[in-house]
Parts: structure tokens; sequence; C-alpha cells
């Protein structure tokens, strides 16, 4: 099942503390809905202000992206440029 | 998507002239300032003089009764935005913010922030105008120092600001806007284990973009409220979206055409002059122009965050880093929104450390807001990391370059923020730099060596591109991304290498909102991987077309027929006996065998691949006067695969130019009052070209998989080592370590004075 890492700040606001989470999904939408489902409002906090360091490769803004069984997933903050 | 390997490559990976290059240097190029309509009026903003103050009253009166005055606009003329935090454009965004740093309400924030806005005939009577307007303020305490900012006691410039990230939540409000964090194993026990320990401060001015073309816009609202806008930003689609929201308007109303840009660098990702015309030309019914002058531009518009950088690091004898701290201060500017978050992820990225934290927060002041300028964030915090390292290499009597190689980050390495690293190449930047020419030149007196290293994440994102053949066989490539570093170049090239035709034969232009799919804005070192992305794809789909059109001239199934050096073939004898058909004959027949030959691609590009570099300096000082002469400076670069390797050379060479910049005479000078004193380029030291040397930019090519043609980002990380390369070097060459920036003259003569005066007094 994929592992989601949470931020020490995310994980205080939304999971009670836990930073690290088992989530049944194969897309980065299935992920966040159900991370949603069980933590209200850090889905909306996910898709509003981070990234998804899906096995090592920076994900934004990609619903359709997959995850394997053995996905190590942590959210970041989005990146932006100049 | 198929990566094409090297040596099948025919077009890129040259050098042809890029297809902006003639009107650029014959001034024929049109900027922002360059559009010009019938019945157009002039528009000029209104500034604040006071660093902090509070707006009692606003007299337009005798503005409006001036002759020639059309519209004078405030802040009542925009709708109030409640606060709403999204991420868009290049960081986090407060649309609330965006509206009262466009348009000030209630409160100044800072020196230069916009009061009115006048729309007049000519430019003289609109700047009359603006002299006419009387502002009634009652000034309050300011501050412009990030510590000082952060005290308790220091003026609040917003009382509903409440530091994020901090448990329980404050009850009193802040300048510190939030704190931000990132951990990795056990930081106590990394720093037990380690034989030496080294802490410093270090610090870095907040500087400007300095692009050379200021900010200027046309916009023209029809008496149906349709609306046009030409401006020169980083993102046509950018300026629709903003404007759209802050007057509450619908986005299909608008059109936004991009002008050329004359240098962007980060810092025309925001707003500042479109939303005050469209509001005045909406008033007036007429075409209404503004052009920012040099002193508006430094006064307010988007500088980089500066910051102060306190370091600690834990290694053993032989260089293993053990432990790693850093604590991070960024200046937002009037409003949050600093690039602390990018800083930390980006501190220790280089480096192998099993135990790290980095804690960052974001503090306003009375500034400018900051923009986002190359890899926002990473150079501040790469400057102490990458200065610490070198005293670190000092104390353990370890060659720098060696403690890099040592501690490198290596594929299958888990970063401080998380993720595990795979396909860098920054060991191999390392090794280029070891083994460089460069490494082996003598020295002379005063002369010393410096090396630094910098990591920067490069994005991907949302990118539209359309392929149109003409009907001659030429071809139209039109993106929806402005051209800051010869991007159209290289679009060009990468549907003509798909095409299998010259260069030369296919037109790049940068089409509006309302010609192309969306295409997130021009930054993040993103356009020649995104775009590009969605350019080769419409062109392989313009390429599968042209089979079917082949084959239905032959009448032959199409899959029979392939596509080489620009050409329709038979595939195989079974296909039949043809003569190859050129693309120009399948186009010239387009209309007879279904019509016009074009795609359109809209991609959300991911994996770009990040940007490791490092860096090798060397100076020269005169410790008479404390100027710093550059001798040689050589870059190394992962840049994944050089599309066109002279625009890559040119992104690295620009980049580490502002970079030294920053190391030796960039900063912002503020009198006791808050005021900026130095609003021009003949204050404001920008390195010239007599200033720097030819830059090596050494290309290490370690492909990136997910592109095509195996590209990676390249613009940003050539600014993060500079500052510490300069800092480095100088140390190298006479024993003065500087840890706050600009290495001025007078500042590098004061610091040599601290160190040698005592020991003459001996």
């Amino acid at each position: 099942m994929p592992r989601v890492h949470v931020p020490n700040q995310a994980a205080r606001r939304f999971t009670g503390g836990q930073t690290e989470l088992e989530v049944e999904a194969n897309t980065v939408r299935r992920l966040i809905l159900e991370l949603d489902r069980r933590f209200p409002g850090l889905g909306h906090q996910i898709d509003e202000g981070m990234a998804l360091a899906i096995d090592g490769e920076i994900f934004q803004d990609a619903y359709l992206a997959q995850l394997n069984p053995d996905s190590e997933i942590y959210l970041i903050p989005k990146i932006g440029g100049g | 998507m198929t990566y094409m390997p090297k040596e099948l490559q025919k077009v890129v990976g040259t050098r042809p002239i890029r297809p902006d290059g003639v009107d650029k240097v014959t001034g024929k190029a049109n900027f922002g300032a360059d559009m010009v309509m019938p019945g157009m009026l002039w528009g000029k903003v209104k500034r604040s003089p006071h660093a902090h103050a509070r707006i009692m009253a606003i007299h337009t009166e005798k503005a409006r009764a001036l002759p020639g005055v059309k519209a004078v606009i405030t802040a009542e003329d925009f709708p109030p935005i409640p606060s709403e935090e999204a991420f868009v454009g290049e960081g986090p965004m407060n649309f609330r913010d965006l509206s009262r740093n466009c348009m000030a309400r209630d409160k100044v924030l800072y020196d230069g922030h916009a009061v009115a806005a006048v729309a007049a005939t000519s430019p003289a009577i609109a700047e009359e105008a603006c002299e006419l307007i009387e502002v009634d303020y009652h000034v309050l305490p300011h501050v412009i120092d990030v510590e000082e900012a952060m005290t308790p006691d220091a003026p609040l410039l917003h009382d509903d600001l409440f530091t994020q990230g901090v448990e329980p939540k404050p009850t009193h409000a802040s300048n510190v806007a939030k704190q931000i964090g990132f951990t990795k194993g056990d930081l106590d026990a990394g720093f037990r284990q380690a034989d030496v320990i080294i802490e410093r401060r270090y610090s870095n001015a907040p500087v400007h973009q300095a692009y050379i073309e200021p900010h200027a816009c046309v916009v023209s609202v029809a008496a149906d409220g349709q609306t046009t806008i030409w401006s020169s930003s980083q993102g046509q689609f950018m300026v629709r979206a903003y404007c759209a929201k802050l007057l509450g308007i619908d986005i299909s109303q608008i059109r936004a055409i991009p002008a050329e840009i004359g240098g962007g660098f980060g810092g025309k990702t925001l707003i500042y002059l479109e939303p005050l015309a469209l509001a005045m030309s909406r008033k007036t019914g007429r075409p209404v122009k503004m052009v920012m002058s040099r002193e508006e531009v430094f006064r307010a518009t988007g500088p980089a965050a500066g910051a102060v950088i306190e370091v600690k690091l834990g290694a053993k004898k032989d260089g293993t880093l053990t432990a790693g701290e850093a604590v991070l201060k960024y200046q937002a500017g009037a409003f949050p929104g600093s690039p602390v978050g990018p800083g930390c992820m980006c501190a220790f990225a280089m480096y192998d450390i099993p135990n790290a934290k980095v804690t960052g927060y974001d503090v306003v002041s009375n500034r400018p807001k900051v923009a986002a300028y190359r890899a926002p964030g990473a150079p501040n915090s790469s400057y102490g990391v990458e200065s610490c390292l070198d005293e670190l290499a000092d104390q353990l009597g370890i060659d720098p370059l060696a403690l890099r190689e040592k501690n490198a980050a290596k594929d299958g390495v888990k970063a401080l923020h998380g993720p595990t690293w795979q396909n860098i190449g920054y060991a191999a930047t390392v090794e280029a730099a070891k083994n460089h020419p460069h490494m082996k030149q003598p020295l002379g007196p005063n002369q010393g060596r410096g090396v630094a290293s910098g990591f920067w994440f490069n994005i991907g994102g949302e990118s539209s591109a359309a392929c149109h053949i003409n009907e001659d066989g030429t071809a139209v490539v039109a993106v929806g991304t402005p051209d800051i570093g010869g991007s159209r170049a290289s679009m060009a090239m990468m549907a003509a290498e798909i095409l299998g035709i010259p260069v030369e034969r296919v037109r790049p232009i940068v089409a509006d909102t309302s010609s192309i799919g969306f295409s997130f804005l021009t930054g993040g070192s993103r356009v020649t991987f995104a775009t590009g992305m969605a350019t080769t794809q419409a062109a392989e789909k313009v390429v599968e077309e042209l089979k079917k059109r082949a084959a239905m001239i032959w009448d032959i199934s199409p899959d029979a027929v392939e596509w080489k050096d620009g050409k329709a073939w038979p595939a195989g004898a079974n296909a039949g006996s043809f003569e190859p058909l050129p693309l120009a004959e399948i186009a010239l027949k387009a209309g007879r065998t279904g019509g016009p030959i074009t795609a359109e691609v809209s991609v959300n590009a991911q994996g770009a691949g990040p940007g490791f570099a490092t860096h090798i300096c060397d100076v020269e000082v005169d410790k008479e006067t404390g100027y710093v002469k550059i001798l040689r400076y050589t870059a190394v670069q992962d840049v994944g695969r050089a599309i066109h390797p002279s625009y890559v050379e040119g992104q690295i060479q620009g980049g580490v130019t502002q970079g030294i910049g920053w190391a030796l005479n960039e900063e912002y000078i503020y009198d006791k009052h808050g005021r900026l004193e130095n609003p021009g380029f003949l204050d404001y030291r920008v390195p010239v070209a007599p200033d720097v040397p030819m830059i090596d930019a050494v290309m290490v090519e370690n492909a990136n998989p997910r592109h095509p043609f195996g590209a990676r980002g390249v613009g940003e990380v050539p600014i993060v080592p500079p500052m510490a390369a300069v800092a480095n070097a100088i140390n190298d060459a006479i024993g003065v370590r500087m840890r706050d920036l600009p290495m001025s003259p007078p500042r590098l003569r004061a610091a040599i004075d601290a160190q040698e005066l005592p020991r003459a007094a001996e």
C-alpha cells in the first residue's frame, strides 16, 4: 500500500500528529480523496499548496499520476520559480 | 513519449541564429512601451512618500479639474477582495494582498506604494495631476530590517497577521507570517558524532531583478466591456487571470497580448500597472498607456528576498558530515510570501547529511512585496551553507571541493525535504569542476579561488503549443509562454527535428490568450521542458497526419508509410514503389487530401528533473580600496540535454553575472524615514561588461528521460552558487571572511581594517 509522509505542521493540523500513513490508492486523485475523507481539510490543503514527491519525482497538480503499491510519497510545499 | 537519443538528433544541439535576434539588435522589436493606439491616454501613479502610514483622506478635486485629465482612481475603484490564499503564479498568493499592493487601501506599507492614479491626454499632464492629488497621512513607525521586524515590539504592518505553523495558535499579531520546518534523522545525535562543529551567521540583502525594460502596458476596454491588454510580462495568461480577479470581471472578457520582454528573471510574474490602466480605460472608454520610470521600478516592484541565515555544521575529522542545522529569516516585503519554503528545501540539497533540520521564517517589513528571482529562496540559504562549508573545510584542513565530493548527494539518497534522489548529476558537476583546467591555474598575491555548489528543483506544468503546416511546406509553431531566454529558437528546433525540415523553415511565435490554449507563465525553468514537450507532441501529431495524407495520395494504408528527413517514404517493399513525398508536396495538396494540416497539444508536464551546479571563481582583492576583481569564473552545470547550447550558456552566464552583482554590490539603501535612497542604476550598482570576465559555462549532459530530447531546466540554478563562490574566493585571497552581503568596497575595506588594525596595534 502506498505510504504517505505528512510534514509536521500539516500533521499537527490535520492528522492528529501522524506523519506516516498508509493509503489505498492507485492515482494521486484517489490518494487526495482518501486523505480528505480520513482527515477533512487535508485534501484541500494539498490541492492549494502542496506538491507530491512520488518515489523521488515531484508532481504538481497531477491527479492522473499513477501510484504503485510500494510508492513512497512525500507531501512538500509547491514549487514555483523565477 | 519517446526519448530521441543524441546520435539521432540533427537539429537539436546545434546553434542556429535566434528568430527574434535581428529585430532585437536592430531596435525593431516591439516591447511593452512601444505600443501606441489612436486616442490613447497616459496613465501615471501617485505614490506614497512614507514607509508606513494610515491614509486618512485622498483629495482628488484639483487633479480632476486640470484640463486634459480624464480619470482619477483610488482603491475605491477596485472591489474589496477577501483574504484568500492560493498557489498561483510563482508562489503562494493572496489576492487581497495583490489588490492592495497594486493600490493601497487604508494604509501605505512602503515608500513608493501606489495610492492613486491618473489618466490624461499627455504624460506631462498626468504627472502634474498626480502632484495635485493631496493625501492626508497619519505617519506610523516603520521597520525595514528582518530581525527587527521579528521582535515583539516592532511596528506591526498587519494587525490581522498571526504566525502560521506554530502551536498553539498565537493570540497576538506579528510580522512573522509563517514558520516552516524540515527535519531528518536525529540532530542531537548527529552533532554528538561530530569531531568538529562550526556555527556561523550570514546575511544577504534584498536585491532587484534589474531587468532592463521597466513595466509597461496599454489597456483598451471597449464599450461592451471587451478588454485587450498589451503588456510585457512573464505570462499573458497570468496577466489575464490576475486582472480579472482584481477587477471582478470574467476571464472571457479579456484578451492579453504579450509584447517582447526586456528581461524578467521572476520579477514579471506579478502585475502592477495593468489593473490600474484597465480601471481607467473602463472609466474613460479610451486606451490607457502606462510605463514605469526606473525609480518606480525600484521603489514599487518586487525585489528578491534578503535573508539572515544561521548555519551549524558537524563533521568527522575525515570530512564526513554528521549533522546540519539552519535557521532562515526571509524578507517578504509588505505582504507575506517570501520564498522561505524553497530556501529551506534547497539549503542542504546538495549533500548527504544523515541528520538535519532547517527552520524558516517568512517576515513582513516596510519594503516592496518581494517577487520571484531566479531560483527564489535558494541563493539566500545556499550562500550561508556554502560559506559555512568552506569555513568547515578550512578548519578540517580539507580541500573545499574534496569536502563537497565526499558528501555529495547521489541517486538513492533521501533529501531533507523527503524525496529520494534519482537521476541527479550533482556529483558529476563536482567531478567536472575538479578536473577543469581552471583548478590548476596559478594564483598571484591577493588572488584567491573559491568554489560553491547550488541546487534548484525546476518545474513542468501546464503548456500549450500548436503546429501549423503552411501551404508551401513551411511551419508555424505557436506557444503560450513568453520567450525570455531564447525559447522560440528551441521550440522551432524541436519541431524541426520531429518534422525533419531545416529550422529556418519553422516560424515560432508567442500567441495571445485567445489564440492558444492555457499556458502557465514562463518561470521555474520550465518552458524548454514543458512547452517543449507540448511542441514536440504537436509536431508528432502533424507527422502522423502527413503520413495519412501521403497514404491517401499513394492509395495505400497509413501504416505502410514512414516519415524520415522531412519526407514520406513507403515502409518497405511490400508498401509499393513510390518516390518519397516531401512535406512541401503534401502541403500543396492539403486541401484535396482533407484540409489544413495542424495540431494543438496541451500538457501538464511532470518530471522536470532537478538542476545542480558547481562553480569556480578567482578574484583579486585591492586591499587599498576594497575593490574585488573577478579574474576567472567557471560554471559547471547539469543541463540534461542542451537544445540550443548557446542559449543554455547564455542562461548560465546571465545567472552568474546577476549572482556576482548580488555578491559584490547590490543592495537597497533606506534613510531613517524608510525612504529608498538609491532607486536608479547610478546608485544601485549592477555588474556591467567590464566587471565580469568571459564566464566559462561547462555543460554536463545528464539527459532527463522524461523529456523527448532529454532537457532539464537551466535558467535558475546558475544564480545559486556565485555569492558563496565569490565570498570563499575573497577569503582565500586575503583571509577575510565576509559574512554579510554585499561585499562592496567600503564594507570590505572595513572588514580588512577590523582584521588588520588590532594586529598592527599588537
